[in-house]
């Protein structure tokens, strides 16, 4: 019997349906979670969950466990005391720590060297390996489909629902294909893209789908690359992000510490290409990107699908369609304090921040640090350089980087989510103009009226150097 | 099933993410109750259209953003048990069943008709009938679908969480054929 093309999606989903929808009164399949990642800020309210049920923990070694969201990001002082924000914040992180230690969950508290942003940590570590199913309570999730793992943001409850079962009840999503096709030009990077993808089908143009990203582009990209872009599938509205596992994804993960080893690794790297073979291609829906077209992009409004070229003009109100679309690009661009009909390029820039589970990865330090390198931030400019995780961290000082920050006026920092979310005390002030290497331009987003443009680690280097958005192909020549 | 608001709630704004919906700095707590004082905190045009309804009428892609429950939390809290868009984001609309608060969804053309409707004078009752799928506003019947009705239950989770509790059996058969593809307590040194 000849197989139905099915997708890897399709593959992995098969794999891991423990009960299929048809068989109870609701259509979600039980699906099987063969990873949990947890950290402090959705994980407390699930653990009581269990408290109040008088549950156990049922996989406490399928589960793994950081704290990165309300972390410090100065270091500790000579007592090795961190300096939270505010009690909350602290209060928070020691939950975490009391329940890790009640349920059993490994645990990378703060002052562990492997410790870093859940997204950046489980990756290096050779946690999420191809055909995997990877749940975490928090929508960059995403980030894991980079090895051909399906992996998707959840709620408390449902967080709840992994602690207690392993399983989740989740309805089958539809795919669609980002096919990328052709070669970045130079000052472009995979954030570029994703910016690109995201601003060409809106935040809501994948609702119910997963993404499954194809094409030249992304073959050529590297694994740190490929999450940048699979992080922000959610900024698409998609839950998840896939991409078909292939050679660059097994030699990232030859040697990592949770990867299999010696003879196992090469019975795994045989399975994961036998798992890459299954695909066919039935995709629910399909678009093509042209990469060699994109330029170093930037927002504009208050969601992320608002990026255009840094040298485009911000687009008018008046040529939207509806009294509705006109109402809420208006209210963007007064919340922005931007103008229509001119480019971003050429304002004035009060903060840069580079970090984030989208680009605080070495290559996205090396990329920052080859425009700072020998140059200053400028007067006005606060820049912070927030590494992803101690790994990246120890890694960037090896090579000097953080010289080149600290020489150029930023500051380094510990490890964490820092100012991608501002619940950790870093914060921008009402009114200053972020550019932002993070995921969200939401309002507030960055701390009560602060204003966040997203761009690339490039872009932002490059701001921060001239204290006004500005086009990094100026400073590359 | 039915819930009737005589002011429900008008904020026909598409995009509507979590983090205006509740701000990250609030997301310290570890408790699930108590949220809804901080609903819409740096979103003035959202805090000043709080009253005491019970149902909110909300633009396209509500939710959307930080897998954050919080914001479902919120809106219970402040009372809401049904949310009436054209769309949800994924991860919202599956928080919010979860907490019965129900996503409403009707089509675009009606929405148009009710936003105007309601710009036009905001006090028309609004009548939710779960039984039937209709939304009742002055003149406006309106078909919607739903997959959950409203219990404004304050523990999240439950029926849910039963039925794999009650599947135990059936996971456990399955894991037999299939090892755990990961150990995290596994000693690296």
């Amino acid at each position: 019997m000849p197989a139905s093309p099915r997708t890897l999606f399709d593959s992995i989903w098969d794999d891991h349906l423990v009960i299929p929808g048809s068989s109870h009164d609701d259509s979600s399949d039980v699906l099987y979670i063969d990873l949990h990642l947890v950290h402090e800020v959705t994980s407390p309210q699930a653990f009581s969950i269990l408290r109040e049920r008088g549950l156990c923990l049922r996989r406490p070694g399928q589960t793994i466990a950081t704290m990165d969201h309300s972390t410090p990001t100065v270091p500790p002082d000579a007592d090795g005391r961190h300096a939270f924000s505010d009690t909350e914040t602290a209060a928070q992180v020691a939950q975490l720590e009391a329940n890790c230690t009640e349920f059993g969950v490994p645990l990378y508290p703060l002052g562990h060297e492997d410790r870093g942003i859940v997204h950046v940590m489980a990756p290096e570590l050779g946690l999420v390996q191809p055909g995997m199913t990877i749940v975490c309570g928090d929508s960059h999730t995403s980030t894991h489909g980079a090895f051909g793992a399906l992996a998707f943001g959840i709620g408390s409850s449902q967080v709840a629902h992994v602690f207690a079962s392993q399983c989740l009840l989740v309805r089958r999503p539809r795919t669609f294909e980002i096919r990328i096709e052709g070669t970045l030009a130079p000052g472009v990077t995979a954030k570029d893209v994703i910016l690109a993808v995201i601003a060409r089908i809106g935040t809501e143009g994948g609702v119910g789908h997963v993404f499954h990203y194809t094409g030249s582009t992304v073959r050529a990209m590297s694994m740190e690359e490929r999450m940048t872009l699979c992080n922000m599938s959610i900024e698409g509205g998609a839950r998840a992000g896939l991409i078909t596992p292939d050679d660059t994804t097994f030699s990232y993960l030859a040697g990592r510490d949770f990867a299999p080893r010696g003879h196992a690794f090469d019975e795994a790297v045989s399975g994961w290409r036998r798992l890459a073979s299954r695909e066919g291609a039935a995709w629910d829906r399909s678009v093509t990107i042209d990469a060699t077209a994109v330029e170093p992009m930037v927002t504009f409004g208050t969601n992320p699908a608002t990026g255009i070229a840094v040298g485009d003009p911000v687009p008018d109100p008046g040529g939207l369609p509806t009294e509705e679309e006109r109402a809420a690009l208006r209210r963007a661009l007064e919340y922005m304090a931007l103008e229509s009909g001119r480019p971003l390029a050429g304002h004035r820039v009060d903060v840069v921040f580079i970090g984030s589970c989208t680009n605080s990865r070495l290559s996205d330090l090396r990329a920052a640090a080859r425009i700072l390198d020998g140059r200053k931030v400028h007067d006005r400019v606060r820049m912070l350089v927030v590494p992803g995780s101690h790994r990246v961290k120890r890694a960037a000082e090896d090579e000097g980087l953080d010289l080149v920050f600290r020489n150029a006026g930023a500051e380094w920092r510990e490890p964490g989510c820092s100012m991608c979310l501002a619940m950790n005390g870093d914060r921008a002030r009402p009114g200053e103009l972020v550019i932002s290497t993070s995921n969200r331009n939401f309002e507030g987003r960055q701390g009560p009226e602060a204003r966040t443009v997203l761009a690339s680690p490039m872009t932002a280097a490059a701001c921060a150097i001239t204290g006004t958005i500005t086009d990094v192909r100026e400073l590359l020549q | 099933m039915k819930i009737t608001d005589p002011h429900p709630t008008f904020l026909p704004v598409d995009n509507i993410d979590t983090d205006r919906i509740i701000p990250a700095r609030f997301l310290t707590t570890t408790r699930r109750d108590g949220l809804g004082c901080h609903l819409f905190e740096d979103w003035p045009e959202g805090k000043a259209a709080l009253s005491d309804a019970s149902i909110l009428i909300a633009g396209n892609n509500f939710g959307c953003g930080s897998s954050r429950e919080h914001a479902v939390w919120a809106l219970v809290d402040r009372g809401f048990r049904a949310i009436v868009s054209t769309g949800f984001a994924d991860i919202f609309h599956a928080n919010a069943i979860r907490n019965g608060l129900a996503p409403v969804v009707i089509a675009g053309e009606d929405h148009a008709r009710l936003v105007s409707l309601l710009d036009d004078g905001p006090d028309h009752e609004t009548v939710l009938d779960f039984t039937s799928r209709r939304l009742i506003c002055g003149p406006l019947d309106i078909t919607f679908s739903a997959r959950a009705v409203p219990t404004g239950q304050a523990i999240p989770g439950d029926a849910e969480l039963d039925l794999l509790l009650a599947r135990i059996d059936d996971i456990e058969r399955w894991e037999a054929h299939h090892p755990p593809r990961i150990d995290t307590r596994k000693d690296r040194r």
